[in-house]
């Protein structure tokens, strides 16, 4: 047991501890926009400290470039889905107005 | 058995929990906007749970399951996401 396999150990528990969170925030969040708020962090963090434990225990430049690109596809598109989960949820009123303390785009979705 | 895999039978139970939850979502859901969010929620936690195992078990079998599945995770919510945007647009004209 040395200080790498500790590091991947804790990496791949932190991605653990993300997608239990994102679960159960999904589960017991009040309506759409909260639950995206949860469900978006094993999309990007969780799965980006695995794939870093994937290059400390796998170091070469083919695994190092696929994961690469990996990411930046997943950086590209999640935040894609989020964005237009959470419009589509808007303008459909499958959000609970009491929970919002500000709304900035009522306004101009009220001008079309 | 190494102390590796005692933390990743740990991280394999919260990764279970996780898609658990997420499915249950799947199944109460009140609307179609959950049940796209909860999908999505179980496919990032599968592609973590496929990292994962890869990362113990040190191979890059499955790696281009996991380049397929961030290329394509973003088809089937902005589908449901714009049909549901547009069947409210025309709902409320």
């Amino acid at each position: 047991m040395d200080v790498g396999e500790l590091l991947v150990g804790a990496l791949i528990l932190l991605s653990g501890f993300l997608s239990m969170a994102a679960g159960i925030g999904a589960l017991r969040f009040p309506d759409v926009l909260s639950r995206l708020h949860a469900a978006t962090k094993p999309q990007v963090l969780g799965l980006a400290v695995v794939l870093l434990s994937i290059v400390l225990r796998v170091p070469s430049w083919g695994v190092v470039s696929t994961i690469v690109l990996i990411m930046t596809f997943q950086l590209l598109t999640q935040p894609m889905t989020a964005h237009m989960l959470g419009r589509a949820s808007y303008r459909s009123d499958s959000l609970r107005r009491d929970l919002l303390i500000r709304d900035d785009l009522g306004r101009d979705v009220d001008e079309r | 058995m190494s102390m590796l895999q005692v933390l990743g039978l740990v991280a394999g139970v919260m990764f279970g929990i996780g898609a658990i939850a997420a499915i249950v979502r799947i199944v109460r859901g009140p609307t179609m906007l959950d049940r796209a969010l909860a999908t999505d929620v179980v496919l990032a936690i599968a592609m973590c749970a496929l990292a994962a195992e890869m990362a113990i078990n040190r191979h890059t079998d499955t790696l281009v399951v996991l380049l397929v599945l961030a290329l394509f995770a973003i088809v089937g919510s902005i589908a449901i996401a714009r049909f549901i945007g547009k069947e409210d647009e025309h709902g409320r004209r």
